[in-house]
């Protein structure tokens, strides 16, 4: 029997659950040994001017070894911004100068190094930096006027502009036009495990960084092109990885800092930072302002629809610039709408800098097109789910352009929203809603109906493709090296079985290495859902080749016909068919001639997973407050290997997305100070704000690898947001609400039933 | 200052600053690095460890708080090579992913099967609110603290200071 499609337990649990997993800051190598501690100061002003730098009394502290200021950085150049068409202005200097503007909360200053942790907490206190505070840009809207411009070589706060505006007729031919200003609020990833990294220089000249990262390969690049090194001088090294969900996608300049550090010190440099430091210096994501407008006849058939983005890029733009691109070309979604605009502006502002988050940039595409097309129902008075089976693109298994310009590759829209809707016993859920409306209950019920596809696999740097090396030793043992990055997916186990599946290995015999880039010099790491159908399906492929190797060594050993072996499953080897434990084992195989080898898989093109999430809430309409009672989900991501591991990732996806759609959300006040960055201030979502999930299969294989998977990694938070989101808004829809902005709180809902009410029209709004 | 207290059964005495957390003398002079340091406002619960049958968030409790107890942390929660009911059940139902909320879910859970053993999901849940988890969704490890509840009484106790625990 088949190993694949079964739920096998992860093999990495074992020590994880009894030792505990080895994260950057947990790790005793030898040769971070009398390793210092590095602590950042950080500017505590969002926008200003540092008039003075003092670490007279910090380089007097105890413990202290040596305190960096702008002053003492030798050659070190600003940072470009990692995007080629960027303009040089925005490049990030490693500690902001005297005379020079800091740019966001966090934005760095001075770094200690000391002895002990707790004394770098100390002396970084006493360093005393003075700024002259400028006008904070805080909004988009703000940033956009250039009143205030943050970047005074490069001129504008604009930072990059993507498509054209809408011709002036685009919805002249429509019988119905709904328009609406929507948010994508600015979250924070909010790994479990904040940002680390060591350092140690060797007697060769070579520098060994452990930092917890998605992508060492890409990271290590980025390190020694900053620090200006040869790249064969640098060996990086991801260890346990404690959640990354995109914000540990590329190195960030701290890390590359400790790197420098240690060669400034002669001796191994440790950072770890606090959580505070982490919610305002690790990427955020989402932040888009959006103006949605949908067209059609009011038989419900969409016509035209037009989405303008918003995009807030932080203080120093990074990825978050591009993702706008992602939600333009996922704009048509599910739809077959015959005419599609998207345009995208992206601005800096006093904000933490914006990057990936799980979705990155398709869950803004999804958001804004599911939210267009309920307002669009609710105009027309027809059921949200009605209009989308009406406006689905049919089920295709040949690839299909979409109006947005993306090529998706199968799907059956309508199929999943039909299962989803039938497991959420849908009409059932509609009656009793209207009960409770008919009996004006305080807690009525509301039902979000959402339908997604998005892109994954797609070029983020590296192609659409991962290499694989599968070497087979002579104890029967097998070695895996990946260039895909886990941090908690679980590719020691699924990466395993799909080795075992063709070896006849057990999955426990398998060991897979990754993120080491010795080991594994070339690697596109875990990102955008990419993993399985390119690192997975390399694995697979290679244990393919790697069966055809021995195939003919074993030939010769056993004076056969290739043709005529086949893998003896039971015995671990290859006998003649049909006569098992006849043959040659893997181990005596490799013991003759190293057996091994390296191959490299790649897609032809990225693959598009689809679903239908249903979301029932129960609203209190005295208090506002939403509580989510139900998540039914269909998240179709092709042919799934291991459906433990998979429902797990949809899991995780659902759970983010509430968080998004019902509480989260990062706040500055008008002079750009953070509001949210403890864990006491950030609603981070918590178990008892989630229901158990309801999870429905369907499996629609991609041609596009061998393996038939596509990825799964961000499905669940596409498909959960706008179902949640919407679940609110029809939960208090009687009472005249259209709309609420995310995070659906308490006070919002509660705002937009009281505007309701007070116009008087049918139309309600939020702030 | 000297600290004396019993860490998985073993008497451990070392010199600690008087502001030394919980949390860092078990990870940075005893080693025990299973207990991790999540967000330092005693808001996420990773590092959760057992002090005298008691959950405590070890962020948030000074080492010299602990003088004379008995401190449990994951690494003393097997006995002989064996799981811990509560660690089974997480890996047979998936209860982990980066494994970085683990340790301190893991003890979170053995002190809310301590006070309720027959608890339902919500019950679960609420007993888990301090615990905060970024991969799971909490769905699978709600299932597992189900499924160890399974097990009997041994879900709710520390084997190496044979105690009671309370959450």
């Amino acid at each position: 029997m088949s190993i694949l499609g079964t739920r096998v337990v992860r093999t990495e649990d074992p020590l994880f659950l009894t030792r505990g997993a080895v994260y950057t800051d947990d790790l005793t190598d030898e040769r971070l040994a009398g390793a210092l501690h590095a602590t950042f100061v950080r500017s505590n002003v969002a926008h200003g001017t540092v008039t003075s730098v003092d670490a007279s009394a910090a380089r007097e502290a105890p413990g202290v070894v040596a305190v960096y200021t702008a002053e003492d950085l030798g050659d070190l150049k600003p940072v470009p911004p990692p995007l080629p068409f960027l303009d040089a202005g925005f490049s990030r200097p490693w500690l902001v100068p005297v005379g020079g503007r800091v740019h966001f909360v966090g934005d760095l200053v001075a770094v200690v190094l000391t002895e002990e942790r707790y004394q770098g907490e100390d002396a970084a206190e006493q360093v005393v930096v003075d700024i002259d505070p400028l006008p904070a840009v805080v909004t988009t809207r703000a940033a956009a006027t250039d009143e205030t411009v943050l970047f005074p070589e490069v001129g504008t706060n604009k930072v990059a502009a993507f498509g054209e505006p809408a011709p002036e007729d685009f919805f002249a031919d429509c019988e119905v036009v709904v328009s609406r200003a929507i948010t994508n609020q600015r979250v924070a990833a909010a790994p479990l495990e904040t940002r680390a990294a060591s350092a140690a220089w060797g007697e060769d000249g070579r520098v060994t960084i452990w930092c917890t990262n998605q992508g060492a390969q890409q990271a290590k690049g980025q390190i020694a092109g900053w620090l200006d090194l040869d790249p064969a001088l640098v060996h990086l090294i991801t260890p346990d990885v404690g959640g990354g969900f995109g914000a540990k996608i590329g190195a960030d300049q701290e890390y590359a800092f400790v790197a420098w550090l240690a060669q400034q010190a002669g001796r191994p440099v440790r950072w770890s930072e606090s959580r505070s430091e982490n919610m305002t210096g690790m990427l955020q994501g989402r932040a888009q302002d959006q103006v949605v407008t949908i067209g059609g006849s009011r038989d419900g058939k969409v016509t035209a629809y037009s989405l303008e983005v918003t995009q807030d890029c932080g203080a120093y733009p990074r990825i978050g610039t591009v993702l706008p691109t992602l939600t333009m070309l996922m704009a048509a979604a599910v739809y077959d709408i015959p005419k599609v605009h998207a345009q995208a502006t992206c601005y800096a502002t006093n904000g933490t800098s914006i990057g990936a988050y799980r979705g990155a940039g398709r869950p803004e595409a999804t958001a804004a097109v599911e939210r267009a097309m309920d307002l669009f129902a609710a105009e027309i008075g027809m059921d949200p789910a009605e209009v989308r089976r009406i406006n689905f693109i049919p089920a295709f298994t040949e690839p299909v352009q979409t109006s947005s310009g993306a090529t998706y590759d199968s799907g059956d829209y309508e199929a999943a929203l039909d299962r989803v809707l039938e497991a959420a016993g849908y009409a059932e859920l509609r009656a009793e809603q209207a009960r409770r409306r008919e009996r004006g209950d305080v807690r009525q019920l509301g039902i979000g109906v959402s339908a997604y596809v998005e892109i994954t696999g797609a070029d983020s740097g590296h192609g659409t493709s991962e290499n694989a090396e599968l070497e087979v030793h002579p104890d029967g043992t097998a070695t895996v090296l990946t260039g895909t990055s886990p941090h908690g997916q679980g590719h020691a186990t699924t990466w395993a079985m799909l080795a075992s599946e063709q070896l006849g290995i057990p999955v426990e015999k398998i060991t897979v290495l990754h993120g080491d880039t010795d080991k594994v010099p070339d690697g596109g790491g875990t990102m955008g859902s990419r993993s399985l159908q390119q690192g997975g399906a390399a694995v697979h492929q290679a244990a393919v080749e790697l069966v055809e190797v021995a195939r003919k060594r074993a030939a010769e050993l056993l004076e056969a016909n290739p043709d005529d072996l086949e893998v003896d499953l039971a015995n671990a080897g290859l006998s003649v068919k049909g006569t098992p434990g006849t043959g040659v084992t893997w181990a005596q195989l490799a013991a003759d001639e190293q057996l091994i080898v390296q191959t490299t898989f790649t897609a032809n093109a990225p693959t598009f997973p689809f679903g239908a999430h249903v979301a029932v809430v129960e609203t209190d309409v005295e208090s506002g407050k939403a509580v989510v009672t139900r998540l039914v989900t269909v998240d179709d991501a092709g042919t799934i290997i291991n459906p433990l591991l998979a429902e797990g990732q949809r899991h995780g996806g659902i759970a983010q997305g509430v968080g998004q759609a019902l509480l989260e959300e990062i706040l500055y006040d008008e002079d750009g100070n953070p509001q949210t960055s403890t864990f006491a201030d950030y609603p981070f979502v918590s178990a008892t704000e989630l229901p158990s999930f309801e999870l429905v299969e369907m499996a629609t294989p991609t041609p596009m690898n061998p393996l038939g998977a596509k990825g799964i990694g961000e499905a669940g938070t596409i498909g959960s947001t706008p179902a949640v989101q919407s679940a609110v808004v029809d939960s208090v829809a009687h009472l005249g609400v259209r709309h609420v902005d995310m995070p659906a709180t308490s006070m919002r809902v509660w705002r937009a039933i009281r505007e309701a009410q007070n116009s008087g029209a049918q139309k309600g709004s939020t702030n | 200052m000297q600290v004396s207290m019993t860490v998985n059964g073993q008497q451990r005495t070392d010199e600690v600053e008087p502001r030394t957390l919980l949390a860092h003398h078990l990870r940075d002079n005893l080693g025990l690095t299973a207990t991790n340091i999540g967000c330092d406002s005693t808001s996420c619960g990773a590092c959760t460890v057992i002090v005298d049958g008691l959950t405590v968030k070890s962020c948030t409790v000074l080492a010299l708080q602990a003088e004379g107890s008995e401190v449990t942390t994951l690494e003393g929660l097997s006995t002989d090579g064996e799981m811990h009911p509560v660690q089974a059940a997480f890996r047979s139902e998936h209860g982990l992913q980066c494994g970085f909320c683990t340790s301190g879910m893991v003890m979170a859970a053995v002190g809310v099967l301590a006070d309720n053993p027959n608890p339902t999901d919500r019950e679960v849940r609420e007993g888990l609110e301090g615990n905060l988890c970024r991969c799971t969704g909490y769905h699978n490890i709600v299932r597992a603290v189900l499924k160890a509840a399974e097990s009997g009484p041994a879900a709710g106790q520390v084997p190496a200071a044979k105690q009671e625990v309370t959450a």
